[in-house]
């Protein structure tokens, strides 16, 4: 077998459609006959629902239907949303209703659905329904949900905890009683959103004649979504079919299923009609789920040569209203803290409490951002306090690739023991500072102060469990044409999933890269899927492929021996030929194959042929396989505005062997930029009574294209042994580390000024305050 | 029913002539009257971008402009750049140096970058950067769309030099 696309900067073949305007995302796709969904949604934090009168509403132009909870069907009605992800240790497992039911408790619930012929007369038709609220007390800062007396997010619930739970290993308690230096850090740390630039949506077309249901949605994980549709509709789950067309961006929102998927799916089938939800950026800021406020207060044990001896504290995370995915961002935080250092001990109690505000589920990185910036923060302390070099305090810390497999002692998210499977630590820290010119950073760095500038530089090292299960398959099949079409359950919302898999697939079955088309996100395409979400498809879905890929070309072996008169050692498979060696090259091609693989009709199969040149494999990785890297970040602190501009990053990365480095580097490249957003732009507010303050790109602000520079990415591959092609996730690994490296290096810009930031974002005029505490104006004003 | 006006607007070298409501944006047009989906709709406000067209030769915000203003205008939409059936160099750039990942902000930037090429067939990097501040973009980080744009701008050159 010839590897020639493994590993190849091969250019993706999803872009021509996308860059000539022939994407079909699915505001893209239009059925005849389509009525158009607006959704009424609370304007209140917490609030009864007295009454609601829709009579008005449905008088107005172009109506056809105004469904409130009372109009839908028991079950719908009665039943919250499916938890996905329960845990023993929630107190309460509490999801949303389809529509609200009695109460709403946060800004942005639906109450009601009008559906008209189109979009326009809908949003009329929304100003028209009155609802009698009794507004109630609603919890907005997570810290005051647990103070005595608080108001509760639910009002039949008598706590705001939704679960506390402790993640521990080692003697922690005798690690702190004896360590010479103890570090105690208070952090606050905020994420936003996804803000993935196409908003969510749903198109749904009843089939009257079949019974039949198909969704196009802009869905991460069309299996899961058509599971929990099928339980909320009482229908069979074969009825229903769901594809994921093209979809502009993720990055966790969208693995979500949503409550508005499902009444959006009733209305078609109740009207008959094809009926189309598409959330406005309004409704995103306010009902996309997101990530928010976590709470640390945690310290760190060393002995005087700054090795650690133990870590410990607690920390508080902010669910929102509901918990659609449980509890799995506070737990990966927690087990993602220890991260690539020898921690002998660790003691951390989480508190997972509501709030009146849309619920926080993954958003790329899920949890690690904030774990990694807990502990960089801490380290980055210890070397402060100890007048170590950061980076040489790291890498006296570090597990060693000899250690490896390395036991952490907790369990992780995917209910295994977190054993590290490989990784090299130092390497991935070496490359990233030699990018960074760290060693002459000091000469840079006095030259600035010399010409009365502030540049600093930071470092930050993560490890993240990706690849998480519990399958994905890939179906290979070579059609008579000759071409080889390849299924999957994996998605793409911009990832280049389609060339990922075709570049494994095509070196397996020995074709060209071209001849395989690749259909994912359809449920339709193959039975059992999962979806993507914790960098898990390269891992997932290219394992599958790769294997499907080997029985395939066994199964073409095997036939083109047969028909070539040759012993299999004879031939190779080539463009899509199988071309015997000796003579003139006797050659059959895969189309012609592929007929034979079916036999004629009435006649019997040859013994031992298979049928259909075709293999499903299902491929359910053991555990998490585990990438790494360090980032090094080089910024210059404008000390009169607070502003950051970031002069230099370099990142070391290792995930494991790389498919394709163009694919891999732009996500790392992008995940970098989301991290710059969660580090210094990114913070969605809401005032005291949970109301949202910042729901316009002008409130909420993403990363520009004068934010970001260039990364200098070096690879580390160590390959994973837990899979058939080596690899490790690489869609989060960009953002991980980089709040905890920028906060890192801008208080090393300041170290005149001896600041020190514990929280992200970190805005300009928290810097500019911070300087003004410290009096830097007084000294610098000239 | 609500009152209508009839407009008379070139789309990428076709004359359509509608009946629209005052209040239908140029997107809305552009998308569901005339079926050119490949303008999209990111925030509808005015700063992400996805949308942006041009409009006699510069470039606007599809969602911020009503259709009615378009009466007797001329404009291009991404559908409206590829040539002869074929991507034109911009387009080609963007594949060659990984200038989108899902590609949904990709028509807007495109527009853009076709308006600054125009404008300036020589431009920095910073001004690039400038140039795309007017969009954004959640998956690439901007270095692909930054390295096709000067890639671009470098083949332009070249052609122009030989020519």
């Amino acid at each position: 077998m010839g590897v020639k696309n493994f590993g190849a900067r091969v250019s993706r073949f999803e872009d021509v459609a996308l860059v000539s305007g022939k994407g079909r995302y699915v505001d893209d796709i239009h059925l005849p006959e389509t009525l158009h969904a607006a959704f009424l949604r609370s304007p209140h934090g917490h609030a009864r629902i007295k009454s609601i009168d829709t009579s008005a509403a449905l008088r107005c132009e172009g109506v056809h239907a105004v469904l409130t909870a009372d109009d839908l069907p028991e079950q719908m009605r009665k039943q919250r949303m499916p938890l996905l992800l329960p845990n023993s240790t929630m107190s309460t497992l509490r999801t949303q209703h389809s529509l609200a039911v009695e109460e709403v408790c946060y800004v942005g619930q639906a109450l009601a659905i009008v559906v008209a012929d189109s979009r326009y007369l809908a949003e009329d038709a929304l100003a028209a329904i009155e609802v009698d609220y009794e507004v109630l007390g609603a919890v907005s800062d997570v810290r005051s949900a647990l103070a005595q007396g608080a108001p509760r997010a639910h009002a039949d619930l008598d706590s705001n905890i939704v679960s506390e739970f402790v993640m521990k290993y080692g003697d922690v308690e005798a690690a702190f009683a004896s360590a010479p230096h103890v570090f105690r850090e208070e952090l606050w740390q905020h994420r936003g959103g996804g803000m993935a630039m196409e908003t969510r949506g749903v198109l749904a077309q009843p089939d009257v004649m079949t019974d039949a249901l198909t969704l196009w949605s802009s869905t991460q994980t069309p299996h899961i979504a058509r599971r929990m549709l099928a339980e909320i509709l009482e229908v069979d789950l074969e009825s229903i079919r769901i594809i994921a067309p093209d979809v502009g961006g993720g990055f966790g929102p969208k693995a979500i299923f949503y409550p508005e998927d499902a009444v959006v799916a009733h209305a078609a089938r109740a009207l008959g009609r094809p009926v189309k939800f598409i959330e406005d950026r309004r409704e995103h800021f306010l009902c996309a789920t997101q990530e928010r406020d976590q709470y640390w207060n945690v310290e760190i044990a060393v002995d005087n040569d700054g090795m650690i001896l133990g870590v410990r504290g607690d920390m508080l995370h902010d669910t929102g209203a509901f918990v659609p995915w449980g509890i799995i961002m506070p737990y990966i935080a927690g087990a993602t803290m220890p991260g690539p250092y020898v921690v002998p001990s660790y003691h951390l109690a989480c508190t997972v409490a509501f709030t009146n505000k849309v619920a926080t589920t993954p958003v790329r990185g899920a949890g690690r951002p904030q774990a990694v910036f807990a502990m960089e923060r801490l380290m980055d302390r210890v070397a402060h306090e100890l007048k170590l070099d950061p980076a040489d305090l790291r890498r006296r810390n570090y597990i060693r690739p000899e250690q490896m497999p390395y036991s952490v002692g907790l369990i992780f998210r995917d209910g295994k023991p977190l054993i590290y499977d490989s990784g090299d630590y130092p390497r991935g820290h070496d490359a990233a500072l030699e990018l960074a010119r760290y060693a002459d950073f000091p000469r840079r760095q006095a030259e600035a102060t010399a010409n009365g500038r502030f540049i600093g530089i930071g470092l930050a090292s993560y490890v993240e469990g990706t690849g998480l299960g519990p399958f994905e398959g890939v179906t290979v099949r070579v059609l008579p044409s000759g071409k080889v079409r390849v299924t999957s359950g994996a998605t793409s919302q911009g990832q280049g999933t389609r060339t990922t898999l075709a570049q494994i697939v095509s070196d397996q079955v020995g074709c060209r890269i071209e001849d395989v088309t690749v259909t994912i996100g359809d449920t339709a395409g193959i039975a059992n899927g999962v979806g993507a979400f914790a960098s898990r498809l390269a891992v997932n879905a290219g394992s599958s492929a790769s294997i499907a890929g080997t029985h395939v070309r066994a199964s073409i072996m095997k036939l083109a021996a047969r028909t070539l008169g040759l012993p299999e050692s004879e031939i190779d498979l080539e463009d899509g030929k199988a071309i015997g060696r000796g003579g003139n090259r006797p050659t059959v091609s895969f189309g012609e194959l592929a007929r034979a693989a079916q036999g004629m009709p009435g006649f019997s199969m040859e013994s031992d042929q298979p049928v259909g040149l075709e293999h499903t494999a299902y491929f359910a990785p053991p555990q998490a396989a585990y990438c790494s890297g360090t980032h090094v970040v080089e910024v210059e602190v404008d000390i009169g505005t607070g502003a950051v501009k970031i002069l230099n990053y370099s990142v070391g990365h290792d995930c494991g062997n790389v498919i394709n480095p163009l694919i891999v580097d732009g996500q790392v490249q992008g995940g970098v930029a989301h991290g710059i957003g969660n580090a210094l732009l990114e913070w969605m507010q809401y005032d005291e009574n949970a109301q949202p303050l910042t729901t316009t790109f002008a409130d909420y602000l993403l990363p520009m294209a004068t934010d970001v520079p260039i990364c200098a990415i070096a690879h580390v591959e160590t390959p994973s042994p837990l899979n058939p092609i080596g690899v490790k996730g690489a869609g989060e690994g960009g953002t991980i580390p980089a709040a905890a490296a920028i906060i890192a290096a801008i208080e090393n810009a300041l170290s005149p000024f001896a600041v020190r930031f514990t929280e992200t974002p970190l805005m300009p005029d928290r810097i500019v305050r911070a300087l003004e505490r410290a009096g830097a104006y007084g000294e610098h004003a000239a | 029913m609500t009152k209508t006006h009839s407009i008379s607007v070139n789309i990428n070298g076709k004359t359509y002539t509608r009946d629209v409501e005052a209040r239908m944006t140029l997107a809305d047009f552009l998308r569901h009257e005339i079926g050119l989906t490949g303008t999209h709709l990111g925030c509808e406000h005015g700063v992400c971008g996805a949308c942006t067209v041009l409009i006699d030769g510069r470039t606007g915000r599809s969602c911020l402009t009503f259709a009615v203003q378009m009466n007797g205008r001329t404009l291009t939409t991404v559908e409206g750049l590829s040539v002869a059936g074929g991507l034109n160099p911009l387009q080609q750039a963007f594949q060659d140096h990984h200038g989108l990942q899902c590609g949904f902000c990709t028509s807007g930037i495109l527009m853009s970058l076709t308006e600054l090429l125009s404008d300036n067939p020589d431009p920095t990097e910073q001004e690039v950067r400038e140039t795309l501040t007017g969009h954004l973009c959640r998956c690439t980080g901007y270095a692909g769309p930054v390295r096709a744009a000067l890639a671009t701008a470098e083949q332009l050159k070249n052609i122009k030099g030989a020519a």
